[in-house]
């Protein structure tokens, strides 16, 4: 009986633990949602989806990029293997807002882009795959200025298949 | 099931320096199997890091990062000790978080 009547108990108030979790949970959005949604920019779907350079930055950014020394990209001159090329980029620019990684030749040119908020520094590196020698451009995005650096990428074998 | 996401964060002080590797096939759509057919997409579109509930870094990725995406990056205000939670999604919607604790 005491069993019973202790697990009725644990039940209630696990119950009520749960209520208030649930109650918990479902406030949680409201406070969260303008927060996330500020920092969390949408998924630029359109901006994966153009097949030239232009496109990219005028889908991603609607301004033209300004070539920069200030931009410094790191890649190899050849990539052994298109399937995993290292790269990456940082800047002696101020207030940078965010990266971007665009591969000419690729199907889609678009590969990534990092926001990047006050505190993070300007600088990236990743993994990319390359489906044949390409240039390979970075955009900064600085004080509500583009600007870009170049190089090319000469691949031996590509990583996109076919 | 063991993350998805493995995460080396360590602090000097004043920088913490992130760097991430995550499993996933990141298919882009492009690739056709032994067979001829097509592997339909499958790729992360987004990851996030938050330290002390705010946004320290976010990528969107399309299918041109590499399988087992690594990357890496660093930022200001974080101490030993602290937690960063490590968040992404796909194109399927499928996600995977994690937490780690700054080193």
């Amino acid at each position: 009986m005491t069993d019973v009547k202790y697990s009725a108990t644990r039940r209630l108030i696990l119950q009520g633990a749960g209520a208030v979790a649930l109650v918990g949970l479902g406030n949680l959005p409201f406070g969260l949602t303008p927060a996330l949604a500020a920092a969390n920019d949408k998924y630029p779907e359109e901006a994966f989806k153009q097949k030239s350079d232009t496109d990219v930055i005028k889908t991603l950014y609607g301004k033209t990029a300004e070539p920069s020394d200030k931009v410094k990209m790191d890649a190899p001159e050849i990539a052994e293997n298109g399937a995993v090329v290292p790269i990456s980029v940082s800047t002696t620019l101020a207030d940078v807002t965010s990266v971007a990684f665009l591969v000419s030749e690729n199907p889609n040119v678009l590969i990534a882009k990092y926001n990047i908020p006050a505190g993070t520094l300007p600088s990236v590196a990743n993994r990319i795959k390359m489906a044949k020698t390409s240039n390979v451009t970075v955009l900064v995005e600085a004080g509500g200025k583009l600007y870009s650096a170049s190089k090319e990428v000469k691949v031996t074998v590509g990583g996109c298949g076919g | 099931m063991a993350s998805t996401i493995r995460v080396r964060a360590s602090s000097n002080g004043d920088i913490t320096e992130v760097q991430a590797l995550i499993q996933h096939p990141m298919d882009s759509g492009f690739v056709k199997n032994a067979k001829g057919e097509t592997i339909p997409p499958h790729f992360i579109q987004q990851l996030t890091f938050e330290h002390d509930g705010k946004n320290v870094f976010a990528a969107d990725w399309g299918g041109g990062i590499s399988k087992d995406p690594y990357v890496k990056f660093a930022f200001k205000g974080a101490k030993k000790g602290d937690e960063l939670k490590i968040s992404w999604v796909d194109n399927k919607g499928a996600t995977d978080t994690t937490t780690a604790k700054i080193q």
